[in-house]
């Protein structure tokens, strides 16, 4: 049981990783439409990604706990 | 300095009347939490006593600093969205201080390690290693320290006062509240400070879009003005600043911790779940400084232009705010340099004491060991100053980018040695070296600037210089360590 279980935790970690793709990945949002609120596709995706780090943070603050 | 404003009354009371402030609190601090100030743990880590709340204000304190809301805006206003590079690398920064620096914490806590060289010193033992380890921080950290004080200098110049006395005046009574409080002082006055930079910054992004006619025209109006100045500028990238961005995102963000203050901030916390959750609540900063890179834009949207790029935010603001919260603004800025420039020149000081004194002392008591770290960070301070009254600026930021690149050279001897024990320090050692002279001799051959052009197989790929050597730092240092006897402490050194 131990060891599933830590390797569930385990996987758990990789998660941190998709800020990293989802920001180090330019051709992702290097373009200005769509905009939102004035804010062209490039800035707001990038502001977006700022509360859904924290969110998967957390997640794995839980998960791993 | 020819475009040198009138001194408001106003203005100037209100930023007098802050500063007046926050000083007392500096003062007071000595009594918060009583500790034994005669110990370095209690004068340069706060006892470690520090909870989530104290700590999100501290390190939040520490790590957005003055420079950065004077320098961020002034590179979007340059060149565009390249300058906001800022803003994923303070995200990404995050999973990695969630993921490691909790590890790390847990063992500085149980060996009482202050320093980031405590640390390889109780991994590898020996005294050279750790040495050249504590040398780098403080190397890395004196030009950024200065650099708070260009901030401070920015804003004070905005509020029309000339010369190096207003800095001079700040930087002593910094001094002063340090020596005294040691990291108490940063950290209470930290809860000042970003308050303070949270409500100007809110009322920035609120007041002035509807005065310039919304965010949309703002864009527009950034739009317009980089397709009028050309070259490598805009609002979005070219396809050829792709793996510059990209890379100076993340080498800056695997650097943010290594440095002396940060981790300094990092160790002061109660616990290693203090800060697990700050990864959690530590973004809401980076909200604030896209915000603040934005102010870029709008100084262009409302027409602003000044000689330096650095004057952009209080040109920005001196000419859509009233005067009571011009003063309020200045003070804020100018407070944010002093925060992280206590904790630098603590930093610095507790990596001296700890890490480079032991060479050439002996008998040292732990009351002689925090008397030395006070009298250390004095010294760095003063060196700072001195640096920037009598030095041009750019010495100061070509430092600066020297010293990113160098710090990142201490990543594999803290980060790796948490999670393995297949490296020695030989190969440590010299994998530091061969960074710290690849990405020297790099960044100078590109004229100090901080993105080397890479050939690969018939394509370029510009990336960041302190990436490249770290990445030639790790090879070494894992091929050196299996090729050497594990565990081999360095004797040969004299």
């Amino acid at each position: 049981m131990k060891t599933s279980e830590e390797t569930k935790h385990s996987w758990l970690w990789l998660v941190l990783l998709i800020p990293y793709v989802a920001l180090l990945w330019l051709p992702f949002y290097n373009d200005v439409r769509p905009s939102l609120l004035g804010f062209p596709f490039f800035y707001w995706y990038q502001f977006l990604w700022v509360p859904l780090t924290s969110l998967i943070i957390y997640i794995v603050y839980r998960g791993v706990k | 300095m020819s475009d040198l404003v009138p001194i408001d009354p106003v203005a100037m009371t209100v930023f007098i009347a802050f500063f007046v402030l926050v000083t007392v609190v500096g003062f007071f601090a000595a009594r918060w939490k009583r500790g034994d100030l005669t110990q370095l743990h209690e004068w340069g880590l706060g006892g470690r006593q520090f909870g989530t709340v104290i700590s999100w204000f501290l390190v939040g304190g520490d790590f957005y600093t003055a420079y950065t809301v004077i320098a961020v805006p002034a590179l979007v206003y340059s060149v565009g969205a390249y300058g906001f590079f800022a803003l994923p690398y303070t995200i990404i920064v995050y999973p990695f201080v969630f993921a490691v620096m909790p590890k790390l914490w847990k063992v500085a806590q149980a060996k009482n390690h202050i320093t980031a060289a405590d640390y390889v010193h109780g991994e590898y033992g020996g005294k050279w290693f750790p040495a050249a380890v504590a040398l780098t921080g403080i190397v890395a950290t004196m030009p950024y320290i200065a650099l708070q004080l260009v901030g401070m200098q920015v804003v004070i110049k905005g509020l029309g006062v000339s010369g190096e006395m207003p800095l001079i005046v700040a930087f002593v009574i910094l001094a002063l509240y340090t020596y005294t409080s040691g990291l108490r002082a940063p950290a209470m006055i930290a809860f000042v400070k970003d308050i303070m930079i949270y409500i100007v910054v809110i009322a920035a992004v609120w007041l002035i879009p509807s005065k310039l006619g919304g965010y949309a025209h703002v864009f527009d109006a950034a739009d317009a003005f980089f397709k009028a100045k050309g070259g490598a500028t805009g609002i979005i990238l070219k396809p050829t600043q792709f793996t510059a961005y990209a890379s100076l995102a993340l080498g800056s963000a695997l650097a943010a911790f290594m440095y002396p203050h940060t981790m300094t901030a990092v160790l002061s916390s109660s616990s290693a779940a203090t800060v697990r959750k700050n990864a959690i609540f530590l973004p809401a900063y980076t909200l604030l400084l896209g915000l603040i890179a934005l102010l870029g834009y709008m100084a262009i949207a409302s027409g602003i232009k000044v000689h330096s790029a650095s004057d952009v935010v209080p040109a920005l603001f001196g000419k859509l705010f009233p005067s009571w919260f011009v003063g309020f603004a200045a003070a804020a800025i100018a407070i944010s340099a002093l925060v992280p420039a206590a904790i630098m020149s603590i930093g610095a000081a507790n990596l001296f004491t700890r890490n480079l004194w032991p060479l050439m002392a002996r008998d040292i008591t732990p009351e002689k060991e925090a008397k030395t770290a006070k009298l250390v960070s004095l010294i760095v301070k003063f060196g700072a100053l001195l640096f920037i009254v009598f030095l041009p600026t750019q010495y100061a930021i070509d430092l600066q980018l020297l010293g990113g690149v160098w710090i990142l050279q201490i990543f594999p001897a803290i980060v790796f040695s948490l999670y393995t024990r297949r490296l020695n320090t030989p190969g440590l050692f010299l994998g530091w070296l061969v960074g710290i002279v690849l990405g020297s001799g790099m960044a100078i051959a590109q004229g100090l600037k901080p993105v080397f052009a890479l050939h690969v197989g018939g394509a370029t790929y510009p990336l960041y210089i302190g990436l490249i050597a770290l990445v030639v730092n790790i090879v070494v240092a894992f091929v050196v360590s299996t090729v050497t006897p594990r565990r081999v402490q360095v004797h040969q050194a004299t």
